[in-house]
């Protein structure tokens, strides 16, 4: 009955069902979308696993007819990640990658389906110049783990020389040969759990409040109903039926929303994470779950809104004193939070394994305490709002007679905020956290390459010099020394670094009072160097370190020479101070000079576009296995900037939709109030004074919401942050933007019920035929 | 033809068109101080219309409005809303008290849309909540107050400015013929006593009749029925 | 107005001489048109001819003749009649107003110009019997009100008609 009512109530009904179908549905799509999100990092994790290529092994096991080389040259570009491996077969039984179904032949390469397109794109031209490769075909969406990332697996010879064990390595199957049951970062967990509350408590309120869309209306209607002759129980059977229809509607919206948003998805990319549509799968139990529960919360709501409202024949009487709200359990709400939470702090990462039940529940009891500690809140203080002027005493009188309904609507927005609020602080702090500072002097260079083992430093220097946007490269080899062979057990006693560049790279690393070619120097005054003084006797034969593999490489020696000059340590480009000995190109024997690995330090023009991309081409174009390293300290901020600006534009969109409720309540109201408003009109009523009255009632329960989510987010943040055992620091810009954007709401809200306004203040509305 | 002399308000050949509805077809009114002249006419006849013109709610389309030998017309939105502010005061239909503030406090409104301090205003509404028998109902909300107390809070709210011109749009209209008396009487006596005009837009002969003359509106057009007889 | 049956029921509190009985008379209802001597007796000779009422004692003394009259059984059965009788509403279809409307049309006079002079007539009395309703006690009021409501019936008459001039004068040119 209720359900064919709101069918049939002619236009307005129809208009209510609508809006709140919308509602719902939006709520319905995002709720689906969590559900579904689990499914998808898990079947992005599995995927992940199964193209796992290990190549950390002591021992590279023997070639067969089962093993492939592959080599690991994952790269950069225009700040994406670039997932790239040579591979070389060594026999037909060698494992397949994931999504390939045979490897490319040397010189061509099979990428995936975004990398194409960017190659294809001019947005692509320079990583094109760094990956020469024919590509020959795509790799398939099994072995991807986003849709919109970019990989590529070219074809490639000699790679045996080049294992190193860990760049370069055999392998005769892909996954994790040691699969273990390792528990994932909890700090990790936390974020993702604190994510998931802190996105669906706003949706929850956002679809209560959906379903009280237009309920004064739908009030009086029900009154014309009982006028007809419909008691008092058959009205509240109707005003369910109406909500379960339009929750219903929602529910089928939601889904059409979700499977928009799920093509959508696929060609979406967050953060560097793209997932396929094919991943987002809702859970069935909670898909079911929110099936069921989202039409059975809307008939709860809308019973639960009728309570306080008694509907006679002849017009909806809302009781007139509602029992004063107490204080005490409002309050012990959050405080029940706060107390499931603090067992938890000073955990951090170490200690691990935070229980998840406690951290939900902690986190949900503090946020619903704020929507059960506003209402109490808008109430008392808006009681002690005195005196002012005309504008501000009809807005706190308004507010004074319904501040449940204005504190309802603002719930959903301080929740949004106060969650906001505390995830950032989180991000933020735990973002600090996993950033390790490594104090690069970026005055001096602000890109590093290395050059492996094998290839000449000198001209690879020189290429660098010469490539665009490159102001000077410094090229430093080095290797460690010891007393003793390093393929022992237990390795040399005493061990130094030997550091070779010419003159001008020396001075990098060390003041050097006069430097020819062919000079050696043995450096004082480097960090935590114990051992160059007791190893720097002239003749004495040292051993210098061959990484991989020692087993089967032939013992390097080195003679420490006659003469050694002098040197105190600076800090090098780095920000490290280097010990041990310092050569030029003139006194390494070339078996050293074959068997050390270089590195060039880069002094960029920034100012030159895409002057990284230059850089990264000729690292590729030196030797593919060169890894070009970026500096610069802002690339980690800009990631944390992204995940800001993300947070930002999901509380602005969960804001929007609270102020698109707002809107629709306060205009309601302001056609309800027509012939009022031309009355006061009439006798002299500033449009001003009404403008500015509609601006303080939403204004000041908006004001007091943010209040009371800023103090609970930071609060919340603060515990997170205890919790991860990071120090707590409180992102100011955060809390003043999220203020911002609050008010911002409140502005556009009023701005856009003026236009309504000034038109319900025209005299017409004092017409009574 | 120039306003009768004397007359405080007065209004030639006024119209006024909603779309395609003649509200007002050459109307004309006066009034003088102190008096109290009735419009009548059936429903739709335009007269609550003349009343909105003649108080600078709606703008006439063409015709002339002298208040106090200013003419209305030469006024901006601000300017009459001034003048309504100070010189006019307002009846209604159905009170169109705001329903939040309490009783004292709509009473108070006119004051303090003036200007006038809180404790100042509220202290002169109460006088006239006096006047009309409404002062115990000073810390109520006009929706626990019954019709007939809330016209005469209504009533009260219209004179507490001391205005030279009352406008009565049908003030008992929703009333039953005893309250509707009352409300009738308190407002004669308080506007005689304070000076003011009224002008009373009524389609009941009997609420006419507390009038001193009469106007009928007919069609857009107005006839003063003195001149008949 | 049946001026025997108010004396009647004037007497049924108690004996009274005629003079009495003319003043409580005018007192409660006569505000308008206080009664003669001569319709004072001339009625109470009616009724004590017909039994209603007696004559319950004389008083000689200066002037006119006093008698002191009272209410027989009959009289008070008379008066309970009466009381229970309901008075039969006024028909009003003789109308002179409805006569000269139509004659005006007739003959091509403004009918409009009757009307309205016959409302503008009809208010000025409905003024005068307000203000004299503002200043009068209780039965004042009432009395006044039931002319008024007469007189505003009159008035939606003057009204309806003044509307539906055109199709009249249709009809009766016709």
């Amino acid at each position: 009955m209720g359900a064919k009512f709101a069918f049939t109530g002619g236009r307005e009904g129809w208009i209510r069902v609508l809006l709140t179908a919308v509602g719902v549905g939006l709520g319905v799509a995002l709720l689906l979308l969590t559900t579904a999100l689990p499914s998808a990092l898990s079947v992005r994790h599995h995927r992940d696993q199964a193209r796992l290529d290990y190549t950390y092994e002591q021992h590279p096991r023997p070639k067969g007819d089962d093993t492939l080389l592959i080599a690991d040259i994952d790269t950069t570009y225009q700040d994406k990640d670039v997932r790239g491996r040579l591979v070389e077969p060594e026999g037909p039984r060698a494992p397949v990658a994931p999504g390939l179904t045979t490897y490319p032949a040397p010189g061509e390469m099979v990428v995936s389906p975004a990398l194409k397109k960017l190659l294809d794109s001019g947005s692509g031209k320079l990583l094109r110049e760094r990956l020469p490769y024919k590509v020959v075909g795509t790799i398939g969406e099994t072995g991807l783990i986003g849709s919109q990332e970019l990989a590529y697996y070219a074809g490639a010879k000699g790679l045996e020389q080049r294992m190193n064990g860990w760049q370069v390595g055999r392998i005769s199957a892909f996954g994790d040969p040691h699969p273990s049951s390792d528990r994932p970062d909890p700090v990790l967990i936390l974020l993702v759990l604190v994510v998931f509350v802190v996105l669906l408590m706003p949706v929850a309120v956002f679809i209560a409040a959906a379903v009280r869309f237009g309920g004064e209306r739908r009030d009086r209607r029900l009154a014309a109903l009982r006028l007809v002759g419909s008691d008092s129980r058959m009205t509240r059977r109707i005003a369910a039926g109406e909500a379960l229809a339009g929750s219903l509607l929602g529910l089928v919206f939601g889904t059409g929303f979700f499977l928009l948003g799920r093509e959508l998805a696929g060609s979406v990319e967050i953060l560097g994470i793209s997932v396929f549509p094919s991943y987002l799968n809702p859970t069935p139990a909670l898909a079911a779950l929110v099936a069921l529960a989202v039409p059975a919360a809307a008939v709860l709501v809308t019973l639960f809104a009728l309570r306080g409202v008694v509907i006679e024949p002849l017009g909806v009487v809302r009781t007139a004193k509602p029992a004063r709200r107490r204080l005490w359990w409002r309050v012990l709400l959050p405080l029940a939070g706060l107390a499931m939470l603090y067992p938890m702090i000073g955990q951090g990462r170490a200690n691990g394994n935070f229980n998840q039940y406690l951290v939900i529940g902690g986190v949900m009891l503090l946020l619903v305490g704020v929507t059960a500690l506003l209402p109490w809140i808008v109430e008392t203080v808006v009681a002690r709002l005195g005196a002012g002027a005309v504008a501000w005493q009809l807005a706190v009188r308004r507010l004074q007679l319904s501040s449940g309904t204005a504190a309802r609507m603002v719930n959903g927005i301080a929740v949004a905020v106060a969650g906001a609020i505390a995830l950032q602080m989180l991000f933020a702090g735990v973002q600090g956290d996993y950033t390790r500072r490594p104090g690069n002097d970026l005055t001096r260079a602000q890109m590093e390459v290395d050059v492996p083992r094998g290839v000449a430093l000198a001209p690879a220097a020189e290429r660098f010099s010469t490539t665009k946007g490159v102001r000077k490269a410094v090229a430093l080899a080095s290797a460690d020394v010891g007393d003793g062979p390093w393929n022992t057990d237990n390795g040399p006693a005493l061990s130094a670094q030997v550091t070779i560049g010419d003159c001008a790279a020396l001075r990098e690393v060390a003041s050097l009072s006069s430097c020819r070619d062919g000079d050696a120097f043995v450096v004082s005054g480097a960090d935590g160097d114990t051992d160059t003084a007791k190893l720097a006797k002239p003749g004495r034969r040292l051993y210098v370190s061959t990484s991989y593999d020692v087993g089967k490489s032939p013992r390097i020696t080195w003679a420490v020479p006659r003469t050694l000059k002098p040197a105190r340590s600076v800090k090098d480009p780095a920000g490290a101070t280097r010990g041990g000995f310092l050569m030029t190109p003139g006194a390494v024997p070339p078996r050293i000079a074959a068997a050390v690995s270089g590195t060039v330090y880069l002094s960029l023009d920034e100012s030159v576009p895409d002057v990284h991309e230059y850089v990264r081409n000729t690292a590729a174009a030196v030797d593919p296995m060169a890894n070009a390293a970026l500096w610069v300290s802002t690339e980690q901020s800009k990631k944390f900037t992204s995940i800001r600006t993300g947070l930002y534009v999901g509380a602005a969109c969960v804001l929007a939709l609270i102020g698109a409720s707002l809107l629709v309540s306060q205009l309601e109201q302001l056609r309800e109030r027509r012939k009022l408003l031309s009355s006061l009109v009439a006798f002299g009523t500033r449009r001003r004074t009404l403008g500015l009255s509609v601006l303080w009632q939403t204004a000041i329960p908006i004001a007091l919401g943010l209040a009371l989510a800023s103090a609970v987010g930071l609060a919340l943040g603060a515990v997170l942050l205890k919790m991860t055992d990071t120090p707590v620091g409180v992102d100011w810009v955060s809390v003043v933007t999220m203020a911002g954007i609050g008010a911002g709401v409140v502005l556009t809200v009023t701005l856009l019920s003026l236009p309504p306004l000034v038109r319900l203040m025209r005299p017409e509305g004092l017409r009574t035929e | 033809m120039t306003p009768p002399p004397g007359s405080l308000l007065a209004a030639e050949n006024l119209r006024k068109a909603y779309g395609p509805t003649t509200a007002l077809d050459g109307a004309e009114f006066s009034i003088h101080p102190g008096e109290m002249v009735a419009v009548m006419g059936p429903s739709g006849s335009g007269k609550s219309t003349l009343l909105h013109c003649l108080a600078g709610i709606v703008t006439p389309d063409s015709g002339s409005i002298t208040y106090d030998g200013r003419e209305l017309s030469a006024m901006n939105d601000a300017q009459r809303s001034a003048l309504r502010r100070s010189e006019f005061g307002f009846v209604f239909q159905f009170g169109q008290l705001v329903p939040e503030l309490t009783c004292v406090e709509n009473v108070a409104l006119p004051l303090r849309l003036n200007g006038t301090s809180r404790k100042e205003a509220e202290r002169a509404a109460l006088a006239w909540m006096e006047r009309l028998e409404v002062d115990d109902l000073r810390g109520k909300r006009p929706g626990e107050v019954s019709g007939g107390q809330g016209q005469r809070v209504a009533v009260a709210r219209a004179l507490v400015t001391g205005p030279r011109v009352l406008f009565a749009d049908e003030p008992t209209g929703a009333l039953d013929s005893l309250n509707g008396e009352r409300v009738m009487e308190l407002l004669t006596e308080a506007a005689r006593s304070a000076g003011a005009a009224v002008v009373l837009v009524t389609h009941e002969a009997r609420v006419a009749a507390y009038s001193d003359r009469e106007i009928v509106v007919r069609d857009g057009k107005s006839r003063d029925m003195e001149r008949i007889v | 107005m049946s001026i025997g049956h108010t004396l009647l029921g004037l007497l049924e509190s108690g004996p009274r001489h005629g003079y009495d009985l003319k003043r409580a008379f005018d007192e409660k209802f006569g505000h308008d048109r206080p009664l003669h001597y001569g319709q004072v007796y001339s009625t109470m000779s009616r009724l004590l001819k017909n039994g209603l009422v007696e004559v319950d004692g004389i008083e000689a003394g200066g002037g006119p003749e006093r008698k002191r009259y009272a209410i027989t059984e009959a009289g008070i059965t008379d008066v309970e009649r009466w009381l229970a009788t309901p008075e039969k509403p006024e028909p009003y279809l003789q109308s002179t107003l409805y006569t000269k409307v139509v004659l005006a049309l007739l003959t091509h006079r403004d009918a409009a110009d009757v009307l309205d002079t016959q409302r503008a007539e009809h208010l000025r009395s409905m003024r005068i019997l307000t203000d004299r309703k503002r200043r009068g006690d209780l039965a004042d009021q009432l009395i006044c009100d039931h002319a008024l409501f007469h007189l505003e019936a009159d008035l939606r008459w003057l009204e309806l008609t003044a509307a539906r001039l055109e199709k009249l004068r249709e009809a009766v040119t016709r």
